[in-house]
């Protein structure tokens, strides 16, 4: 079999050959390694085999805890099996690994190492995670490029089987795991030349089986369990052997050499640095660079660095080594150095001591730490660690690739240094998220990898923000080898191509053009006439660089050949008609090809219009003619406003612009606490086009605010005299509300922050009677109306807030003119979670502290630059945090455990300040009721009033009672996540939280998918839906989360839809906050993860209702109390088909198209859930509660 | 024993009953249930131009809809790699279809351009189809379209299509055509070995609560035999092809009275959805029981006896007939 070249990423190359030779994986998405498993996952769906021709079984767990469980039965029954993780999913996993490694088991665990969250969580690669568990008893082999991650998946399998000690392969996350790089692929052969199946049947033999009973797993007692750990010496000591011995046995096969230390280098270097992983191959490639240029340096890069073989290390180490630095991914914290500093420290310590090692001098070791969370490493900075090692007394304990103006770790280094090749072309691309950009990119990699004798790589990367975000492609090819995991610095890339042009006025992309590269624009504007639209800056450049300047409106191509907004496939064309990377008819030929291949599967009218746009890209591509001088007097906009705080403007500001890096470590706060409120400087301007109000037909029924996913839209009651000082496009009319007669009334539209996904019109039910298309708002284009909206939101703003103690709640409308404390996310527009988050905002953000589950909620809730928790005028909001997926259940109890505790302590110390309070003050705190807003309000005051009074007391408990006082003010604890929380990986302490009695409130957006890992099964996902890891459509119904929570008879659990019932969903929300006690809220959040168009998600949700497939229901255990029937069904008999809610969504369709007699079957099932529910909680809502009266 | 044979587009039938393409050949179970019933033939449901193109771009857009833009979901559907868009599975069926059943089984295409789509027609015959039916069904709201250029078109694309396949093709036209005769023989002449009046549009209704436009399917009556079994009569024996009339055919007598008009079969759709396929069954008794009780040899001898050439004042058939009827009305107590 013929070895083939492919051009893929890192986790596909780990996957490939992980699935070819294990029997079994099971799995848990984490990012970045989650398309490991979902491609394990897809190839065992279509029936491909592993190397002895069975297709492995893969199972997708609860928990990355749970996957490691499955994994060790697996194992210890017998069976090949691995699993793919990273990160908090790897140290889920260590308990599970020590007990692995104990029993001396052969498996590989292929890891695309990740930050491990620490002040904040980080979904970038370093290596914490995989430092974290260097202390179970694994084998740890590193990768530092896809090639290797390919390599390494086999060696490390092959290596394990022999030496029975489990192997961690990790690779970096992201640099490696999401890099695509031209390989060559390891045939079946090669797979099985390298596993001897001798090995693979010891391990089967191994296994537990009642036809050869052993006990594992025992309990040993202080006598023997020391002797017992120590009789596996002899297993690690021979590991290191055994693994070069895989290694000098896969490079017999494959030309590929490895060895546990390999060194590159001068012969006779003096300066060596030591590093893993893909910095490797930076220092590697810097090293060359270095040692060509006449400098005696060095680099180890270590392949095994557990067992740790001192042995080996010094078989590479260059005898004449005078200066050692070790690079650490990693840090820790009041160690005395990084793990491989102190390996390197005590190797030469142990070296000295047996001298076995016969170096010429004792060399001087310094240890200093790099790219944590995906920092670039680049060539500049290893020059600098060995411009370092030259100095009298070098750095230790430095950091490289920051600028540490606190502690003064960190290393200068000259940005300007490069080791590229002069023939290597370097591209880079931005593109707006979804347009396209990112897929068209990895296809033109692959073109030239795979259609040209040329190497190419291609690395990408993305926005924080789920909506209107920007895509950087960085794309590297050439005839040389490129050795490059870094991303393309400034003034060296030969093309420059910018796929929207809003881009231009926002960022400084054409720094990154290197003089006489070329810069193509998609322009909304002719050749002629681009020019003058251009900001200054960007004519600078353009003029000062000599740029070759081409435009083409891709947008209107696009839309000529029926592709929307996709502008890819235009895009890509003109890349290779300018780059000339292949000559024009053959380039488009393979585009073509490629889009056949691409698109094929989905149709002939797919490929057809993408050929469109391929034919006509060409025809619209300008050569822009430059002038001499730049003439523009528009300049680039300023990341925030100058009326920001200065946090903003001088932290936040630089991240929102792409210049974070450059931030110093002294501007970061040093526990990972920000100040909430401040997406509201950044303004995005994303939307096209923006809901419009049209006072004629306003009702005032607040839908259109109630459903508003981004807080964009808001209504206001006021004096009306205050419009005297409004804008004169400023909209108002007489309010209808019959708390506020006499005064005026306006809807407003953020014109810069809303996304414009019109669900403000969907819900919208005034029409114009004359013309029914036009409702009370509607959807109109954003720039003409930019500048006077954005002055009328302003004018808006500072319209007072209406006193909250005035409004009912209880109804929609007025429930709106509660101030949001959750605006402008970076959520996807149109979002289905964020309103009943805003909601909660609205209802109790002034007094809430939410414990977020990590998801698409604490994303969009707490991903930086800025942050959409606010705080209203008196300073107060929603407190908002996320510890971990898991724990978030618990995480939030410890919330109401503190405020319960504080406020137990506050009332004790109370009573004992009768006489400073006054008996009055004490009783009012005491006995205070909250229930209302104005009670809450009342209470506020007494606080402050006893603030004041104890505020300058010596006495301690005075003192003490002023730092609880606080507490006596009823909080709301929200424990927010999704159904991947809620229904897998935290439901245990779900469970127990619910059962624990205490007052929280748990509101679970379900969307029955994993959203933010993108849209993996959950057990919240219904009967025949396609989802990842449920490709053949899910077989067996949705867990009923909120039956089990009813199960307890004391927790309040309501299910609600919003677009089904605004109504429903307020009061839900209202009565679980009153209620004393547990309560639980499952909301339907449409999701883009349904393949629907999100306008529709509202509609969706209404039929999901009508349909029966999602039940509207309250309990409430007061009810009960009462000798009522606690449940309340609150939706009617199904009285539509299943399939008409279905069908609309692409994840049940798909399957109608991939396998319709399932889907058939499928459907049919879901027919029954449907109807034996509502039988079911019908029967349950007519039973009987009274029987304690008789 | 009557003879109920007739033939339609050179099929020789076992009587004029014909299942029109509706949902009642989306299962197999149910055409087989038709054959028991005695129903003579089947049009299979359209596989239609829009919906294949549609369902191709809908599936794209949404596999790629917020795929490869934020790092942690690069995208948000499983690629399953293989899906039955176009024709796929629709040939599947009727391939099912042919094994399952002897009765003729006439496939059905819907659309009005002369894109690569006709190509499907090929597969339908090789899938087994013995025979096509075309269905152009097209609303001119466009001013500047003329109908000369319109009927140009469907001639156009009937020669098209004909010009794919060996079977015997049918025609099925709208009742909304000016010159409805100079239509027909158009087709005939591009092609057309037979023609099925009318399409039946499902017009959508006003939802006067929400002020929306909703789909509103309702069932044929009997009442609507009169518009195509009016055109049948017309037409027979002036255009020289075959004739399916098809919209209100429910009970023996509607089909009586398609035959008399000149049509070759009469296709029923509305009846054995709302009956049950076995409702042919009995239709077919009572078609046999009027024609023995009314002393008919065969459904031959009856074909065109009511027809425009064969009335003894076909003036009842035309503009005339309009009079007689608003006359009537106002006799009416």
């Amino acid at each position: 079999m013929k070895r083939q070249m492919v051009t893929i990423d890192g986790n596909e190359a780990t996957a490939s050959v992980a699935h070819r030779i294990n029997e079994i994986c099971a799995i848990y998405p984490i990012t970045p390694s989650s398309n490991m498993g979902e491609l394990a996952d897809e190839w065992s769906a279509l029936k491909r085999k592993n190397i002895w021709d069975t297709v492995p079984l893969v199972i997708e767990m609860q928990s990355e805890g749970g996957a490691a469980g499955a994994v060790h039965g697996a194992l210890q029954t017998g069976a090949l099996t691995t699993t793919f993780t990273a990160s908090q999913g790897l140290l889920l996993m260590i308990p599970n690994m020590f007990k692995i490694a104990g029993e001396l088991t052969s498996t590989v665990f292929h890891v695309s190492a990740r930050t491990v969250a620490t002040h904040a969580l980080s979904i970038f690669g370093d290596h914490s995670d995989v430092m974290a568990v260097r202390q179970c008893g694994w084998g740890m082999l590193s990768s530092g490029s896809v090639q290797e991650a390919h390599d390494m998946a086999v060696i490390a399998q092959a290596a394990s089987l022999e030496a029975r000690v489990p192997f961690l392969h990790f690779f970096d996350g992201f640099r490696t795991s999401h890099e695509v790089n031209k390989i060559e692929q390891l045939t079946d052969d090669d797979l099985h030349a390298m596993i001897d199946d001798e090995l693979v049947r010891a391990h089967r033999a191994r296994a537990l089986s009642p036809d050869h009973p052993v006990i594992r797993g025992t309990a040993q007692n202080p006598d023997v369990f020391f002797q017992a750990r120590e009789n596996a010496n002899p297993y690690y000591k021979a590991c290191p052997a055994i693994v070069q011995k895989a290694m000098d046995k896969f490079a017999k096969l494959t030309g590929r050499a490895y060895h546990l230390f390999d060194y590159i280098g001068a012969p006779d270097a003096e300066r060596v640095v030591v590093v893993m992983a893909s910095g490797g191959e930076t220092a590697e490639a810097t090293v060359k660079h270095l040692v060509e240029r006449g400098e005696k340096v060095g680099v180890i890069r270590v392949r095994l660095f557990r067992p740790f073989s001192i042995e080996h290390f010094f078989a590479a180490l260059p005898k004449t080594v005078k200066h050692i630095a070790v690079l650490d991914r990693t840090k820790e914290p009041g160690a005395a150095g990084e793990p491989l500093y102190m390996d390197i420290v005590t190797a030469l310590a142990e070296a000295q001591k047996v001298k076995t090692f016969q170096l010429f001098s004792v060399p001087t070791v310094t240890g200093g730490r790099y790219g944590l969370a995906s920092k670039e490493f680049t060539p500049a900075m290893v020059k600098a660690v060995f411009d370092e090692l030259e100095k009298p007394e070098p750095k230790n304990h430095f950091t490289v690739g920051i600028n540490d103006d606190v502690s003064h770790t960190s290393l200068d280094y000259d940005p300007a240094f490069s080791v590229e090749h002069p023939e290597t072309i370097r591209c880079v691309f931005f593109g707006l998220g979804a347009d396209g950009t990112v897929g068209a990119n990895k296809n033109s990699i692959k073109i030239i990898g795979e259609e040209t004798d040329n190497n190419a790589q291609g690395y990408f990367v993305y926005d924080s923000k789920k909506s209107g975000s920007m895509t950087i492609s960085h794309l590297r090819f050439g005839p040389k080898p490129i050795q490059a995991p870094y991303l393309i610095t400034p003034h060296t890339a030969n093309f420059v191509a910018i796929h929207q042009f809003g881009f231009l006025e926002r960022f400084d992309i054409l720094k990154y053009a290197q003089p006489g590269a070329v810069f193509l624009l998609n322009s909304i504007y002719a050749p002629e006439e681009v020019w003058h639209h251009l900001p200054r800056e960007v004519q600078e450049d353009i003029i000062k660089k000599k740029l070759k300047f081409y435009v083409i409106n891709a947008y209107d191509v696009a839309q000529q050949a029926g592709m929307g907004e996709r502008i890819n496939t235009i895009m890509q064309t003109c890349f290779f008609a300018i780059s000339g990377v292949l000559p024009r008819d053959q380039a488009i030929k393979q585009i073509k090809k490629t889009i056949r291949k691409t698109y094929g599967k989905r149709g002939e009218a797919v490929v057809k219009k993408n050929y469109e746009a391929v034919d006509q890209s060409l025809a619209n591509l300008h050569e822009v003619k430059t002038p001499e001088k730049a003439s523009s007097s528009l300049t680039r906009r300023p990341p925030v406003p100058a009326q920001a705080p200065e946090f903003v403007r001088q932290v936040l500001g630089p991240m929102i612009a792409f210049e974070g890096d450059s931030l110093p470590v002294s501007a970061m706060p040093k526990d990972g606490t920000f100040p909430t409120g401040t997406t509201q400087w950044e303004k995005r301007n994303i939307a096209l086009e923006i809901p419009v109000w049209e006072p004629d037909l306003c009702i005032q029924c607040g839908k259109c605010i109630f459903v508003c996913p981004h807080a964009v839209i808001r209504h206001k009651v006021y004096e009306t005299g205050l419009l005297k000082h409004a804008p004169v496009t400023f909209k108002s009319l007489e309010s209808k509300f019959k708390e506020f007669p006499g005064m005026a009334y306006t809807v407003q539209v953020a014109p810069e922050d809303c996304t414009g996904c019109s669900l403000c019109i969907e819900a919208c039910p005034a029409k114009d009677k004359s013309q029914v298309g036009r409702k009370a708002i509607n959807m109109a284009a954003q720039l003409p109306l930019r500048e006077a909206e954005a002055a009328n939101w302003e004018f808006f703003l500072s319209l007072p807030e209406v006193d909250r103690a005035l409004v009912n709640p209880g109804a929609v409308k007025n429930s709106q003119l509660l101030e949001p404390l959750f605006e402008f996310s970076g959520a996807c527009s149109g979002c289905g979670e964020t309103p009943y988050v805003k909601l909660v905002s609205q209802l109790f953000g002034e007094r809430a502290i939410i414990a977020n589950a990590t998801g698409c909620s604490s994303i969009f809730g707490g991903n930086l630059p800025t942050t959409p928790w606010s705080f209203n005028k008196a300073g107060r909001g929603p407190a908002w945090s996320n510890s971990l997926f898991e724990d978030n259940a618990e995480f939030g109890l410890g919330f109401r455990l503190t405020l319960d505790k504080h406020n137990e302590f506050a009332r004790e110390l109370l009573t004992q300040f009768a006489k400073e309070l006054g008996q009055d003050l004490v009783d009012g705190l005491l006995d205070a009721e909250q229930s209302s807003e104005a009670g809450i309000a009342s209470q506020r005051e007494r606080v402050e009033i006893l603030k004041k009074k104890l505020g300058k007391s010596s006495d301690p408990r005075a003192r003490n009672l002023v730092s609880v006082a606080d507490s006596l003010v009823e909080k709301s604890v929200w424990i927010l996540g999704g159904d991947g929380w809620a229904y897998d990986i935290g439901y245990g302490g779900l469970d127990h939280v619910l059962a624990s009695g205490r007052n929280v409130n748990l509101l679970v957006m379900d969307t029955e998918v994993y959203s933010n890992t993108g849209g993996q099964a959950s057990k919240a996902t219904p009967r025949a839906a396609v989802a990842k890891f449920a490709a053949q459509g899910k077989g067996l119904p949705k867990k009923d989360l909120g039956l089990i929570a009813m199960a307890y008879g004391y927790v309040y659990v309501a299910r609600v839809a919003m677009g089904a019932s605004d109504q429903h969903t307020l009061r839900a929300f209202l009565e679980a906050e009153a209620y004393d006690g547990p309560s639980l809220i499952i909301a339907y959040s449409h999701c883009i993860a349904h393949g629907i168009d999100m306008v529709k998600g509202l509609e969706q949700q209404k039929l999901a209702v009508q349909s029966g497939m999602w039940p509207l229901y309250r309990y409430d255990p007061r009810l009960a109390a009462a000798g009522k029937n606690p449940l309340n069904i609150d939706y009617k008999e199904p009285s539509i088909p299943v399939d008409q809610y279905m069908y609309n969504e692409t994840r049940y369709r798909m399957l109608v198209q991939s396998d319709e007699q399932r889907a058939e079957m499928l459907l049919k099932e879901a027919r029954q859930d449907a109807k034996k529910r509502w039988q079911f909680y019908s029967q349950m809502a007519a039973m009987h509660f009274d029987e304690e009266k008789e | 024993m009557a003879d109920l044979t007739t033939t339609y587009l050179g099929l020789k039938l076992k009587n004029p009953l014909v299942a029109s393409a509706s949902p009642l050949s989306e299962k197999v179970e149910t055409v087989c249930a038709l054959e028991e019933a005695g129903i003579a033939a089947l049009v299979m449901y359209s596989l239609f131009e829009e919906q294949i193109i549609h369902e191709s771009l809908e599936l794209d857009h949404y596999l790629d809809y917020g795929a490869e833009s934020f790092a942690e979901a690069l995208t948000y559907l499983p690629n399953i790699g293989r899906y039955s868009i176009g024709p796929g599975s629709y040939i599947q069926h009727l391939r099912r279809v042919k094994e399952a059943v002897t009765i003729p089984v006439i496939g059905s295409l819907n659309g009005v351009s002369t894109g690569g789509w006709i190509d499907y027609a090929r597969m339908i015959e090789d899938a087994g189809a013995d025979a096509l039916e075309l269905n152009i069904y097209y609303l001119s709201f466009d001013p500047k379209i003329s109908s000369a250029e319109l009927e140009t078109t469907y001639a156009n694309l009937v020669n098209n299509v004909k010009a794919k396949i060996n079977i015997p093709l049918a025609v099925k036209i709208s009742p909304f055509l000016t010159g409805m005769a100079n239509v027909c023989q158009r087709l005939v002449e591009a092609g057309a070995d037979g023609l099925v009046l009318f399409n039946r549009f499902y017009q959508p209704d006003f939802d006067l609560e929400e002020l929306e436009i909703v789909p509103n399917l309702s069932l044929s009556t009997s009442q609507e035999l009169r518009m195509p079994l009016r055109w049948i009569s017309l037409l027979y024996g002036r255009i020289q092809t075959d004739f399916a009339l098809t919209t209100g055919i429910h009970t023996a007598e509607d089909v009586l009275k398609a035959m008399m008009a000149g049509a070759n079969v009469a296709m029923m759709a509305s009846e054995l959805l709302k009956h049950g396929p076995g409702r042919g069954a009995e239709i077919l008794a009572e078609l046999e029981a009027w024609m023995t009780e009314h002393e008919y040899e065969s459904i031959k001898q009856m074909q065109g006896s009511m027809s425009a050439q064969a009335m003894h004042e076909p003036y009842a058939l035309r503009r005339s007939n309009y009079m007689k009827v608003l006359n009537s009305f106002k006799y009416l107590p």
